[in-house]
């Protein structure tokens, strides 16, 4: 912790700890401050998205005999985002809409079909972990002094974040379907008596949430393996990012995300993983005692 | 016919009937399922009934007080490893146990030490997961996170405690758990005739376990559970504070749950950090949801039926076995969010909108192809 050097490669690893965090959590943020419900399948699209780009990879290397194609992981990014988000869009329609205003059962229902996504991936792909080869362009590292090394793939995976939280921005502020989003978030019949068709509204952000998540698993692809249960793991720290950013809320989702990517890279650092978790899951209920609705809170009429 | 029969009989009795009848069918059932099922079937049984006891103290603060708590296994999980921790001592003979012993530890850690006591460990079944659930119930109620906020936190103490037990190798047995745990009070766990003892007394706590929530939920304070989770405002408006009121309910659940797992601990012969996942915390609330939330019988009706369907259909058909699971998830909440009671009660099957959309499309047609198959004549 003294030298500064390592305080630096901490505060770079919390950065991209955080800026994955921000990915899966934003889809979570949305469709709780406009539904009010919470996806507890969130984390099956993560694991969608990691397995969209395995199929796309191992399909390129099937047809070009060419071990690590270098094209296709970016093709896989917004193939993952389309992939994910359909699936989304498809549990929005069949199965969320029709518990709308019962939190607590949607998140049995999104439990179920989480749990049934997994053992599909489970009896297409197999138990075992499978792994993408990261492309050679993402292999190496930036050198900025001898000892602090910042490797390319987790500058790309934070530039990535932020520009999904950029295009997220744009899609709010500067759209239609954006503006609308926002008008059913502050008041929903309010905005449908103005002739915003809400559910169109639910289904298409539950969508892109789900899509971003799918983005989120593409870059997980890259640093770990790829298994059926590894959105569990990841989802629990993105509902503390959304209970802690306050629902709803990009900035909140922004700032929360980072706050526990950092913390979490500190803490591991002073103890080990199992105990930073543990500390940060109880600095965040400390941190309710303070403020209860979160960093942030969407104004509701 | 059945209904004038039921009919003649005095108000009174119907009412004490009504209320106390679930209590006595299952009484005799589960008294005289010994006499007529193997030994291998008895213990299963007693198994699945210490997840009832489980259940029934989930019910008790979602069907009642509206709070779903995703993390219910970690207190049962600790009833059961406080339970197995006195079990591992004895069954260690006064020597360390094995696996302090292959991680290098060369004494009993302290926290240990008293666990060597029936009547330190005891109470600890009940101590343990009532009080890690009032602390940190009390802070969370306090803060008013209610609802969905709730059920995160608690599926986040669920993944915390179970790798916090995982990664402390040396004083939980990590992955493994709490093995050969060999016998209780001296009797071998394997013998029928202590495994049949531990059913009976399973059995007789799961009675009584469903006689005080029964009640809890008839008392005046059971009231104000469920004037809390209609509206938690007013109640507060009334002068009572919730955050207190949630966090003894909390406490008294989470020991029930407690209990719960000290059963279980002996009839399994091992505890592992695996009943106190995320995972299994949140079948808990399926179990729940599929007998019936807010009835306390259906609970247990549930936990029995779910678990026995579990343990036929998975021996031979584990994948078939998730997806079964998955559309009970699903179709428990979207079908029959009553659970099975409310089917018993004809509360009813509740079929999403597109169902009865669908079926007014296909009558309509069925009207048209008709009216046009007349005049065409």
């Amino acid at each position: 912790m003294t030298d500064p050097a390592t305080f630096a490669l901490l505060l770079f690893n919390g950065l991209s700890m955080g800026s994955i965090l921000l990915l899966v959590a934003l889809g979570l943020a949305l469709s709780f401050g406009l539904m009010n419900i919470i996806n507890l399948a969130h984390g099956e699209f993560i694991m969608i998205g990691a397995y969209t780009a395995y199929s796309i990879q191992q399909s390129a290397i099937s047809l070009t005999g060419d071990a690590s194609p270098a094209i296709t992981y970016l093709i896989s990014i917004p193939a993952s985002f389309l992939v994910a988000g359909i699936m989304g869009f498809a549990t929005e329609r069949l199965i969320i809409r029709h518990l709308y205003g019962r939190s607590l059962d949607t998140l049995l229902a999104t439990w179920g079909v989480g749990l049934a996504l997994q053992q599909l991936a489970r009896s297409i792909f197999g138990a075992p972990n499978v792994q993408v080869v990261s492309p050679g362009w993402l292999a190496g590292s930036l050198h900025v002094t001898d000892v602090l090394v910042f490797p390319i793939k987790r500058i790309f995976i934070i530039v990535l974040a932020f520009v999904c939280v950029g295009g997220l921005f744009w899609y709010m502020y500067k759209t239609h379907w954006g503006r609308r989003t926002r008008a059913v978030m502050q008041n929903r019949q309010m905005a449908s008596s103005l002739g915003v068709a809400a559910n169109q509204v639910d289904g298409l952000t539950f969508a892109l949430g789900s899509g971003l998540a799918g983005v989120a698993g593409c870059t997980l692809a890259l640093i770990g393996p790829i298994g059926p249960s590894m959105g569990t793991f990841h989802i629990v720290d993105a509902f503390m990012v959304v209970i802690l950013g306050g629902m709803g809320q990009i900035t909140g989702a922004i700032v929360a995300a980072l706050t526990i990517g950092m913390l979490n890279s500190i803490f591991e650092f002073s103890t080990n993983a199992v105990l930073g978790k543990v500390m940060v899951f109880a600095m965040i209920i400390l941190f309710l005692q303070w403020k209860p609705n979160g960093l942030m809170q969407l104004s509701k009429r | 016919m059945l209904d004038r029969l039921i009919e003649n009989i005095p108000t009174g009795v119907r009412t004490q009937l009504i209320r106390f009848g679930p209590l006595l069918l299952l009484a005799i059932f589960l008294f005289a399922a010994p006499l007529v099922l193997s030994d291998f079937r008895v213990n299963l049984i007693g198994k699945i009934l210490t997840f009832a006891i489980l259940a029934l103290s989930l019910d008790l603060i979602w069907g009642y007080a509206g709070m779903l708590s995703l993390g219910h296994g970690v207190f049962f999980g600790l009833g059961a490893y406080a339970f197995a921790m006195f079990l591992k001592l004895e069954a260690s003979a006064g020597k360390l146990p094995d696996f302090m012993f292959w991680s290098g530890l060369e004494e009993l850690p302290f926290f240990w030490s008293p666990f060597q006591h029936a009547w330190f460990a005891l109470p600890m079944v009940i101590i343990m997961p009532g009080v890690l659930a009032g602390a940190i119930g009390y802070l969370v109620f306090r803060s008013r996170i209610t609802g969905v906020y709730f059920a995160l936190i608690t599926q986040a103490l669920a993944l915390m405690v179970s790798i916090l037990f995982i990664g402390q190798q040396a004083y939980t047995g990590g992955t493994n758990g709490l093995t050969n745990l060999t016998a209780v009070f001296g009797h071998s766990i394997y013998s029928t005739s202590t495994q049949q003892t531990l059913y009976y007394i399973t059995v007789v706590s799961l009675l009584a376990a469903y006689l005080l929530c029964m009640g809890i939920v008839a008392s005046p304070f059971g009231r104000l559970l469920v004037a809390i989770r209609d509206d938690e405002n007013r109640v507060r408006f009334s002068g009572y504070d919730p955050a207190i009121i949630k966090s003894v309910i909390f406490f008294v659940s989470a020991s029930l749950a407690g209990i719960g797992g000290a059963l279980y601990a002996p009839q399994v012969g091992i505890v592992s950090p695996s009943i106190m996942g995320i995972v299994p915390s949140i079948e808990v609330a399926v179990w729940v949801a599929i007998g019936g939330r807010g009835t306390l019988i259906g609970a247990i009706i549930g936990a029995i039926i779910v678990n026995y369907a579990k343990s036929l259909l998975s021996e031979s058909f584990p994948d078939f076995w998730t997806y079964f699971l998955a559309v009970l998830f699903i179709g428990a909440v979207l079908l029959f969010p009553r659970g099975i009671i409310g089917l018993l009660r004809r509360e009813g099957w509740h079929w999403p909108q597109w169902v009865s959309v669908a079926r007014a499309r296909i009558s309509f047609l069925t009207n048209f192809a008709n009216t046009m198959r007349r005049t065409a004549r």
